[in-house]
């Protein structure tokens, strides 16, 4: 298992100008524990810099509307692939109303966008990662498992549904990160036992702890062999650094408080 | 035990959701049958499974219901559109043809089995009866009628046990056949029927009495393996000429020499039993002594005799009226396990049109066209062995309990 070169080097982010908490969607969310905005966008600067400068990867900006603090979470926007743009039909009213906002920044840039089936719930790449070809998707606590057959007919993919079991790790996203074409680093604890049997055994796995689990370790953005991903978790950064990847640890504190970390602020556009 | 097809389809082998979902119907005390099976073809392709779940009461099946959905156990929507027959005996336009499948309708959110189960009718779903499958010539104007195909399911018929007395034969006519093995897998089927309180029909043409196997099908029937037997006039007239005058088309059945005048016996012996009134007449007179129709009426053996338009006579049993000779023979099939057809083509394929593919289905004949013919006209689940029915009766005779020693005259 080693960092592959070759990979995405494209990806959409919202600068933070309205985040904020608003109201109370996941267990994160707390409406006495506000994320001091200031900090905040300091981090979400951070990180772009990590992801632009260090990295090297292309970013497309999105502007944040005013009625939406949690556009600043890009990834759940849909789902890329080709031509294609799988839009986000999100679970909760609050964050329904990204959704022209992501559709028209996907016909802007030419995809064909397509959205899921009448109540089918499906939060883009929070709930569907791809691992090399193979998609690998969450399902039950934001994303509804009908969604992934849509997403498997339209794209003509195979997609591996996961239940997620841990309303603490309510997206995929948060709890499995692909690192190649094959290898996943991920934490079984929010998995039920047909889903780790199932990541198990289609990919080689890397555990990572509870402790660095709950830091959001899992929401991690790889670019090649780069990898940005939140402070506090150094027996993974270690573990990637085994595998010859490049952790880049970036402080996620004030995005915690909203249930979202590094790759949450990130779409991949491939 | 109510019941619910749910559909689930995706990558639910390679992701263990139909493992999940199986489990969680155990788990929560239901039961399910996977009816149906469609593994995705490549890795992309995604699987389709239709499966029953039962639960023991409503509340049970709900829950059950409820907790698999989420893993993306899809429930039935449709309902059966019904129609009323616009005339007695004329079905509404896009009536739903029945297969000889297993059947089941949704009518008021329940799922409902066909009751008499038989290929080309329509199903009637008369209010607080269960729904069965009607002819069409018996469908009153007014009943309603299934239109359409939303809201049924068929079930295909479940591939058979390797363990399974007829497995190795699968259903194509073959003179391939180990013919010895074929008779004993029939003899154990007929066997296995007995246990089970399935009943036996038996069809046969009047070759079983040219070729000189009418005594073996004679020791079959009195040795009480044979409970419903549908044949024709010839049959039955032959084999009251072989009982009254020792031939059958006038020549002599234990020698094979023809008779001086012979060809007449078959006219007399059909006119004797006009005079009687009937075969069951014939026999209480003492005048029908042995043979195969003296077997079925001394062994309680219901019998239809179907008329055909070159038939002599007929025999004042045979109904020459070909619906009611139908209906006749419908009324029969009910509780039918095995089912042989043994020499005939014509009452092979009207037999056919009406037995449910549950019912294992053996046709012999010496010529593989009639078993072609059979499964051609739907009845898929037969199987057939080309032989002379001679050999085939003998065979059988022989492994029967009870039909293998005397008894044959």
């Amino acid at each position: 298992m080693t960092a592959s070169p070759e990979t995405v080097r494209k990806v959409l982010m919202c600068p933070p100008i309205h985040y904020d908490l608003k109201y109370e969607i996941n267990p994160w969310m707390h409406l006495e524990n506000s994320p001091d905005t200031s900090l905040a966008a300091k981090q979400w600067h951070t990180l772009h810099q990590t992801l632009a400068d260090e990295i090297g990867a292309e970013v497309f900006l999105l502007e944040q509307a005013a009625d939406c603090p949690d556009m600043v979470f890009t990834a759940n926007a849909g789902l890329i692939r080709g031509n294609t743009a799988l839009l986000a039909s999100f679970r909760h009213p609050q964050r329904q109303t990204e959704e022209p906002h992501f559709r028209a920044w996907f016909e802007a840039r030419g995809y064909q966008v397509q959205t899921a089936p009448e109540g089918c719930r499906f939060e883009g790449e929070g709930d569907a990662l791809f691992v090399g070809d193979t998609l690998a998707a969450g399902y039950l606590k934001r994303s509804d498992i009908c969604s992934h057959n849509w997403m498997a007919n339209t794209l003509g993919v195979e997609t591996l549904s996961l239940e997620l079991v841990d309303d603490r790790w309510y997206h995929l996203d948060t709890c499995l990160c692909p690192l190649t074409a094959d290898t996943v680093a991920y934490y079984p604890g929010a998995f039920d036992e047909y889903a780790r049997t199932v990541i198990a055994s289609h990919f080689k796995t890397l555990e990572v702890c509870e402790e660095e689990a709950l830091r959001f370790a899992c929401n991690a953005v790889v670019l090649g062999s780069q990898i940005a991903l939140p402070s506090g978790c150094p027996r993974f950064c270690e573990e990637l650094q085994k595998l010859g990847f490049t952790p880049h640890s970036v402080e996620m504190s004030e995005f915690l408080k909203a249930g979202g970390a590094a790759k949450c602020l990130t779409l991949l556009v491939p | 035990m109510p019941s619910e097809i749910v559909h689930l389809e995706g990558h639910i082998i390679d992701s263990l959701t139909l493992s999940k979902v199986l489990d969680m119907i155990l788990r929560e005390g239901g039961e399910y049958h996977i009816q149906n099976f469609v593994m995705g073809a490549t890795r992309s392709d995604a699987s389709h499974a239709d499966i029953e779940i039962s639960a023991p009461d409503a509340a049970a099946l709900e829950r059950i219901l409820h907790s698999t959905q989420q893993h993306g156990v899809q429930r039935p929507t449709g309902e059966v559109h019904l129609e009323p027959a616009p005339a007695n005996g004329v079905l509404p336009e896009g009536f739903y043809a029945t297969t000889n499948l297993p059947t089941r309708i949704r009518l008021n959110g329940v799922w409902q089995a066909v009751e008499n189960i038989e290929m080309d009718c329509a199903v009637v779903a008369l209010p607080n009866k269960p729904p069965r499958c009607a002819p069409m010539h018996r469908v009153l104007k007014g009943d309603p009628v299934v239109v359409g195909d939303t809201g049924v399911h068929v079930t295909p018929v479940e591939r058979r046990a390797p363990d399974d007395v007829f497995s190795f034969m699968g259903s194509e006519v073959s003179t391939e056949r180990p013919k010895e093995l074929v008779v004993t897998a029939i003899a154990q089927a007929m066997q296995e029927a007995r246990a089970a309180k399935q009943r036996i029909l038996f069809v046969g043409g009047p070759a079983i009495l040219h070729t000189g196997a009418g005594r073996y099908l004679e020791a079959v029937i009195r040795a009480g393996w044979i409970d419903v037997l549908f044949a024709g006039n010839a049959l039955a007239t032959h084999d009251i000429e072989r009982s009254l005058f020792g031939t059958s088309l006038g020549v002599e059945t234990s020698t094979g020499n023809a008779v001086a005048h012979g060809h007449e016996n078959h006219l007399r012996a059909i006119n004797t039993i006009r005079a009687c009134g009937s075969i069951r007449s014939a026999v209480e007179q003492g005048v029908l002594k042995n043979g195969i129709m003296h077997a079925c009426i001394t062994h309680n053996v219901q019998y239809v005799l179907a008329g055909s338009i070159r038939d002599d006579g007929p025999l004042p049993d045979v109904l020459t009226d070909a619906v009611q000779a139908q209906d006749a023979m419908r009324s029969h099939i009910p509780g039918i396990g095995v089912a042989l057809m043994v020499a005939t083509t014509l009452h092979s394929v009207a037999t056919g049109n009406m037995l449910p593919a549950s019912v294992r289905t053996l046709c012999v004949d010496s010529d593989p066209d009639t078993v072609i013919k059979l499964m051609d006209r739907g009845t898929h689940q037969a199987f057939g062995i080309v032989t002379d029915c001679e050999f085939f009766l003998k065979e059988l005779a022989a492994h029967l309990p009870g039909a293998n020693h005397d008894g044959i005259s």
